[in-house]
């Protein structure tokens, strides 16, 4: 296949670093455009040219053209579980997401995440700290189930052996090093 | 039913979950019949994205069968088979009713920077997506789109959000005939920009990545120059020299805050997290673009602060667009660009894997793993339809 490399108009490619002879007048005043002939291979070039076609950029349109009429009043959606609303919106939307609501100490700390606004950094500080809480609140609610989580397959180790085995057993090998390292220096630290 | 179940970073995996329920009168069920891993849920999966709940099911590019419908829905009947555009949208706000899809206000209680999207934490909503068997999808009679018999399952999934969100991110560009068009990052959705240059009359298109495979695939499937980062000195420099020294007319940023390839950047946005995301991408885009030039981003960056290079925005005269796509409005126009050849977005997957092996699938493809692309999920309740769709397509 033919590449736009090989059509490439720009023979002009030379280094210009340390050619003191070169001044400003060497560089085109226009950028180079390459000839519509030379991208005629290329499968549906210009198809969208004319800005016509195009669906248009979200800019601000009305009406709407692919949707139905829009209503006065969308009903309100019941709520059933605690939701977090944002400071920067007035009460609670029509239409809401209802899936994990907040418990724990993870819901606490996300309950003070949403007095602040969206505005201000403290509000997703909190909520990356309440998700690092989470984590471990996930593996205790595992194990509440009688289910031993298992990590390694969780991260795909499966895929690692099959796709990155080398990898996989450098780390390994690292791991281990620094075990053994770590079991070495604090048995000589009880031995003393 | 069966679904993706978020732990904690980079750990996943498939659970039983209970099957969700109409809770709107303008809700569907829809049965899960194909579901795509973005390069967004590895922000997610990587723990990068503020409010993501442990117990979360991930997924917002998915398409399946009406399974049920609340009482307020008219356009769609349980059999349907539904395209399902990853932003959640009223119709009816104020946004809506001029096209903002992507920045609906009625559709996300917890944040009102950005709209509800299916699957991606509670700052975005706190709505469950599509890696599953069911999902609940609000607002049926406006979001969803019926997809026509000649449009391939495959091509159809790509359609709720890389097809759209690439092409959209080559239009805000606003490119023009000749053009030099500078997409950073090789991934579905540079991929797709990088065609949509070529539709829009772009006379060069430059992808810059890092890995060997993802610009191999890049220059083969879009026709494109590459450039690898990792073999430049300076990203910005480079570009210059490519271009007469005039910079790119056009930067688009396909990346996000999950980019690499800065110190500093790694440093305080993936590992302090003390910004929100490397914005090493958006740097490099600014720098790289000749001046009056302009820079399209939808790479996604996290809500809090970002060290962006904004004296050179002014000083350069730049015009600097972004957004969510707003999938719906594409829609039309890139099934025609797909019924004419111009653009099959399938060629892109590249990995068919089970819903059941979803840990093995993110590692993949978050590890580029396998010279991985664009993976799809195979819910185990899809299968009879995707043998289906497989014996039609022979
Ligand atoms: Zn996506
Ligand atoms: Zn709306």
């Amino acid at each position: 296949m033919e590449t736009s490399n090989q059509v490439d108009p720009h023979s002009h490619q030379h280094d210009h670093r340390g050619h003191a002879h070169e001044f400003q007048q060497d560089y085109p005043s226009e950028p180079q455009r390459p000839t519509r002939e030379q991208l005629a291979h290329i499968n549906g070039w210009g198809a969208d040219l004319d800005r016509k076609d195009r669906p248009g950029v979200p800019m601000e349109r009305t009406p709407p053209r692919f949707i139905p009429p829009p209503v006065d009043r969308l009903p309100q959606q019941e709520q059933t579980v605690e939701i977090l609303t944002s400071t920067e919106r007035p009460g609670i939307t029509p239409i809401f997401g209802t899936v994990q609501p907040p418990k724990g100490l993870s819901g606490m700390i996300r309950r003070a995440a949403f007095r602040w606004s969206e505005n201000d950094m403290r509000h997703w500080l909190l909520l990356l700290a309440a998700d690092r809480v989470n984590v471990v609140e996930g593996i205790g609610e595992d194990l509440s189930q009688g289910k031993v989580p298992n990590v390694l397959a969780e991260m795909g180790i499966k895929a690692e052996w099959e796709h990155n085995r080398a990898g996989l057993v450098k780390k390994a090998v690292v791991a281990g090093a620094v075990l053994g390292t770590m079991v070495y220096l604090m048995r000589r630290r009880d031995e003393r | 039913m069966l679904a993706m179940n978020y732990r904690g970073p980079y750990r996943v995996r498939a659970d039983h979950k209970p099957d969700p329920v109409i809770e709107h009168p303008g809700d569907a069920i829809v049965r899960v019949t194909r579901t795509c891993i973005c390069g967004s849920d590895l922000h997610l999966y990587h723990g990068m994205v503020p409010d993501t709940r442990v117990g979360h099911t991930f997924g917002h590019e998915f398409i399946g069968v009406v399974d049920d419908v609340g009482s307020d829905v008219k356009n769609l009947k349980v059999g349907d088979k539904v395209l399902v555009p990853f932003n959640l949208f009223c119709g009816s706000c104020f946004y809506c009713k001029h096209e903002l899809y992507g920045n609906c206000n009625n559709t996300n209680a917890q944040a009102s920077a950005v709209g509800g999207i299916y699957g991606y934490s509670h700052t975005a909503g706190g709505y469950d997506g599509g890696q599953a068997e069911y999902v609940r999808v609000p607002m049926a009679d406006v979001g969803p789109h019926i997809i026509p018999d000649d449009i391939h399952d495959d091509d159809a999934v790509l359609l709720t959000d890389v097809t759209p969100t690439g092409y959209q991110a080559a239009e805000m560009g606003d490119i023009k005939e000749g053009d030099t068009v500078v997409i950073f990052g090789a991934g579905p959705i540079g991929l797709i920009a990088a065609k949509s240059a070529w539709l829009m009359g772009a006379g060069r298109v430059i992808v810059v990545d890092e890995v060997e495979y993802r610009l191999e695939f890049a220059k083969r499937w879009a026709q494109c120059e590459v450039v690898n980062f990792r073999e430049v000195n300076d990203m910005a420099e480079h570009i210059k020299k490519m271009t007469d020294w005039m910079g790119a007319d056009v930067c688009i940023d396909c990346v996000g805050g999950d980019a690499a390839g800065s110190i500093a950047q790694t440093l305080t946005g993936r590992l302090m997290k003390a910004q929100a995301g490397s914005s090493t991408v958006l740097h490099w885009a600014i720098n790289s673009v000749r001046k009056g030039g302009n820079v399209s981003i939808v790479g996604v960056y996290g809500p809090t602060f970002n060290m962006v290079p904004m004296g050179n925005v002014l000083n350069k005269g730049l015009t600097i667009r972004a957004n969510q796509a707003s999938v719906k409005r594409h829609l039309p126009r890139l099934i025609e660009h797909i019924r004419a050849g111009r653009l099959s977005p399938k060629d892109i997957i590249t990995h068919r894997i089970p819903l059941e092996e979803v840990s093995d699938a993110y590692h993949i493809f978050s590890s580029k793993l396998d010279e991985c692309i664009k993976t799809v999920l195979i819910p185990p309740r899809a299968k009879d339809v995707s043998a289906v769709q497989a014996s039609k397509s022979q």
